[in-house]
């Protein structure tokens, strides 16, 4: 049985361009879908953007800008728009370039790609209108016994089942690759990290069929009860799981924009898809992170699961921090950077938007969000933080310092290759990934100040005006609110920036034809280098090892403070 | 485009790159190990939460 | 370069810089000391979230708490019963729209059968300013043992999104501390 009986002839006669800056041939039908998922993601990042700024300007309590009401609307709103429409639209995108563009291979069914697209499309703005609507606000979590609309969860779940025939386009263009042989030997790294991203991505729609269609049901009237504490449980094997698939997706685009601007390959292809092989096995079971405070779950359970296996996928996370600046630094000193410990770190290119997205997007995600994810997701640590703003605070650190720096310094690279459009004002798209970068620091660092200083996140109002027995919080955790207002506005502002310049580039950016020197060059020797074995015994790395090294010691020290602060506690068992 | 080396018949592909390059096995084990260690267990530890007395 | 496939067909035969090596010993060293620490903790440390836990029917559980209120109530604030329970005793609080059930006043030092459920929708028990954190679910009654180890006045908020009345849910824990008032006391006499 062939690849064709089983997909079906559809586009068979696929059009090819051949790309003049990395000799790869491009389907067209693989590119325009590139580009529609690529451009709903960021009109969804504007929507979810706008309503975060407003929600972290309600937090700040000298500003407090909106009423409870429409404060909890524009909170379900922010979480649905950018952690799953616009996080998951760019990785459709990355998923269709993985797969049809690395490998030189038509895409599968594009028709059916196509269908794909418009159900998370419907489903997308369906979800929107009912959490418009008002009677929905609910969290994008959507805990029972609190009910939203049926259109709140229908919406979910169409986009959810469009995203699944992404998966599944993705899956059957390997096949025809593999059989077309339009590429030798194994998929490319970048390809393989696009692989752990889909296969995550299939057991957390999977999970997610699991448990919004009856509680779909159960909104229309037809499922009398839904049990809260099973709910939370499934739930979050889809919640959590997403964010392990942004983390596959953005580590694979540290490896291609390392691959492209500097020519950077792997130290040892063994080494780096191993670590994917960990997230493959066991990355998806940190879904327990979330009830790690919840009764009745044994502590056997909470702990293989909350630590992925001993820990396995989080070795999988140290060895992308090596390996990935580990690459850059060797590929650096090739391209005659080698004065010093940490020339080839100075001279990188800091002022091409794609590079500095991407370092900065590494460096926090490993300091802000690593780091305070595995202390957050400790069994007994947990309890302090649990379902305080540390939380927004952590994930912030994962997924916008991480995935959203990362996929926002991916897209100056989309927009040259796939869009084949010259950037539109460079000079503001240089600054940008530093203005949100510094931004997106900001909220992780002052949400996660604040819930050590115990303060709830989801919370309107931390003066307690309105409650009949009176609490208020200290003065720091005001403080931290304010900062994080002020950090909001910088992130917004980069964030603003980020959409003006794509939707300018992609509306009014020069058309590229030959010949075309980039505004942001990539690696010049891009499409040839390649040696035998990864980077091996090429050069010394002593600039990454103290960079490792310093990561280390914070990680080590931060995990014991919180065992101090833990055991300080009132005794409970 | 990687031009490959030829590779000598006899050598023989490891084992780990071949399960590493076989999409559709990493793919089960990817479904499988947290559907059994994550959904199937943590199930049974709620259905099993006893009646109040 | 990690865009196109590996150059040698047999890549897993291929060493491994030493860098790496190193870092991933010393990275599987430290997931497993994390990953034994866990269960050490269980061992020595003194806070652990038991697992005790029933399934109780909302409005059962609603009559549990209000009988313990009514027996061991001392006086009353804003309309809400102040409980004051013997050490060692069972003790119930009850979470629900929009506010933490009874106020209680608890002595430093002394365990407490602690048992936490809701009777509507779910809400987020967090003890201020010590930075307790726990989960409480309509239909589970969640039992856990609680010794205070400071004295003074606590806030209980909530934690969890319970509803447009969400930020107005608190409650409040006394804590006593019984041998410094004897102290106090003696003091007092003696003089
Ligand atoms: C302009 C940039 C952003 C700002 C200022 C911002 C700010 C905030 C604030 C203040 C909260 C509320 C925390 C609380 O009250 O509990 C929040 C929640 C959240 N944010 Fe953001 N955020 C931004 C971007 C993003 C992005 C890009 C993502 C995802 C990719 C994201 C994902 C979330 C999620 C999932 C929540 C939780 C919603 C919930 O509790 O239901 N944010 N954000
Ligand atoms: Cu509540
Ligand atoms: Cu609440």
């Amino acid at each position: 049985m062939t690849a064709e009986t089983v997909i079906g002839a559809v586009g068979k006669q696929a059009e090819f361009r051949t790309c003049q800056y990395t000799g790869l041939k491009v389907d067209v039908a693989a590119q325009t879908l590139i580009k529609a998922n690529a451009v709903a993601a960021v009109v969804f990042l504007l929507i979810g953007g706008l309503l975060g700024l407003s929600v972290a300007l309600t937090r700040w309590p000298a500003v407090h800008l909106l009423p409870a009401e429409w404060f909890y609307l524009a909170l379900t709103g922010h979480g649905a728009n950018v952690l799953l429409f616009w996080i998951i639209f760019f990785e459709i995108a990355v998923l269709y370039f993985a797969s049809a563009v690395l490998l030189n291979c038509r895409i599968a069914a594009p028709k059916f790609a196509w269908l794909g697209f418009i159900l998370m499309i419907v489903g997308a703005l369906l979800t929107n209108y009912a959490v418009l609507q008002g009677d929905s606000s609910v969290m994008f979590t959507s805990y029972p016994p609190m009910q939203a609309a049926p259109n709140f969860y229908l919406g979910l779940i169409l986009f959810a089942v469009g995203a699944l025939i992404g998966c599944v386009i993705f899956f059957a263009t390997l096949v025809i690759a593999k059989e077309e042989r339009t590429y030798e030997g194994s998929v490319p790294l970048v390809t393989f990290g696009a692989i752990t991203a889909a296969i995550i991505a299939v057991f957390t729609i999977a999970s997610g069929a699991v448990i919004l269609i009856p509680t779909w049901l159960w909104s229309l009237g037809l499922i009398s009860n839904i049990d809260p504490l099973m709910y939370k449980l499934v739930w979050w094997a889809m919640g959590h799981s997403t964010q392990q698939i942004n983390v596959s997706a953005h580590v694979s685009i540290w490896y291609l924009t390392a691959a492209l601007l500097l020519g950077a390959k792997p130290l040892s292809e063994k080494v780096s898809r191993t670590a994917f092989f960990m997230y493959i096995l066991f990355l998806q079971l940190a879904s327990a992170h979330h009830l790690l405070a919840e009764p009745g779950l044994d502590s056997s359970w909470k702990i293989v699961n909350t630590s992925y296996m001993m820990y396995l996928a989080v070795l999988g996370s140290m060895v992308h921090g090596l390996t990935v600046p580990g690459a850059i630094e060797a590929a650096q000193r090739k391209n005659g950077y080698t004065k010093g410990v940490f020339e080839w770190l100075r001279k990188a290119p800091w002022g091409n938007p794609a590079f500095s997205g991407m370092f900065l997007s590494l460096v926090m995600f490993g300091f802000i969000g690593g780091i305070s994810g595995v202390v957050l997701g400790t069994e007994q640590l947990n309890v302090l933080m649990h379902n305080t703003l540390y939380v927004p605070g952590h994930f912030h650190g994962t997924v916008v310092t991480g995935t959203t720096l990362a996929f926002m310094g991916g897209t100056y690279l989309v927009l040259p290759l796939i869009f084949q459009r010259e950037i539109i004002w460079p000079k503001l798209a240089k600054l940008q990934p530093y203005l949100f970068g510094i931004g997106a620091a900001g909220i992780s660092l002052f949400m996660m100040g604040a819930g050590t200083l115990g303060v709830p996140r989801r919370h309107w109002d931390i003066t307690f005006s309105d409650a009949p027995i009176a609490f208020a919080h200290s003065a720091g955790a005001f403080l931290m609110m304010g900062l994080n207002g002020i950090s909001a506005i910088l992130a917004a502002l980069g964030g603003a920036i980020y959409v003006i310049v794509v939707v300018g580039t992609v509306l009014f950016g020069k058309k590229i034809v030959g010949g075309h020197k980039l505004t942001f060059p990539l690696h010049s020797g891009g499409g040839a280098a390649v040696s035998h074995y990864g980077s091996e015994g090429a050069v010394k790395l002593p600039g990454t090892i103290i960079l490792i090294t310093i990561f280390f010691v914070s990680f080590v020290l931060y995990y014991f403070i919180n065992w101090k602060y833990l055991s300080e506690l009132w005794l409970f068992h | 485009m990687s031009t490959l080396e030829p590779v000598p018949s006899s050598e023989r592909v490891p084992t780990m790159q071949r399960i590493l390059d076989n999409t559709f096995l990493l793919l089960f084990l990817g479904v499988t190990i947290p559907t059994v260690l994550y959904i199937l267990w943590g199930v049974m530890e709620l259905v099993s939460i006893p009646l109040a007395k | 370069m990690a865009v196109f496939p590996p150059k040698e067909r047999i890549w897993w035969n291929e060493p491994i810089e030493r860098v790496e090596l190193i870092w991933i010993g010393v990275a599987f060293l430290w997931g497993l000391f994390m990953f034994g620490f866990m269960i050490t903790w269980h061992f020595i440390g003194q806070q652990n979230l038991n697992k005790e836990a029933y399934r109780i029917a909302p409005s059962v559980y609603e009559t549990k708490v209000e009988e313990f209120a009514k027996k061991y109530q001392v006086r009353e604030e804003q309309g809400v019963p102040v409980v004051k329970p013997p050490a060692g005793a069972d003790v119930y609080i009850l979470g629900r729209l929009w506010q933490w059930w009874p106020v209680l006043e608890l002595e430093k030092g002394t365990s407490y059968r602690i048992h936490l459920s809701t009777i509507d929708w779910m809400h987020g028990f967090s003890l201020q300013p010590v930075n307790i954190n726990i989960s409480a679910y309509p239909g589970y009654e969640h039992v856990f043992t609680l010794t205070p180890t400071e004295s003074g006045e606590f806030g209980i908020v909530c934690n969890e999104f319970c509803g447009i009345g969400h930020h107005t849910m608190t409650g409040k824990i006394y804590v006593k501390d019984q041998k410094q008032a004897e102290v106090n006391q003696r003091l007092v006499a003696e003089r």
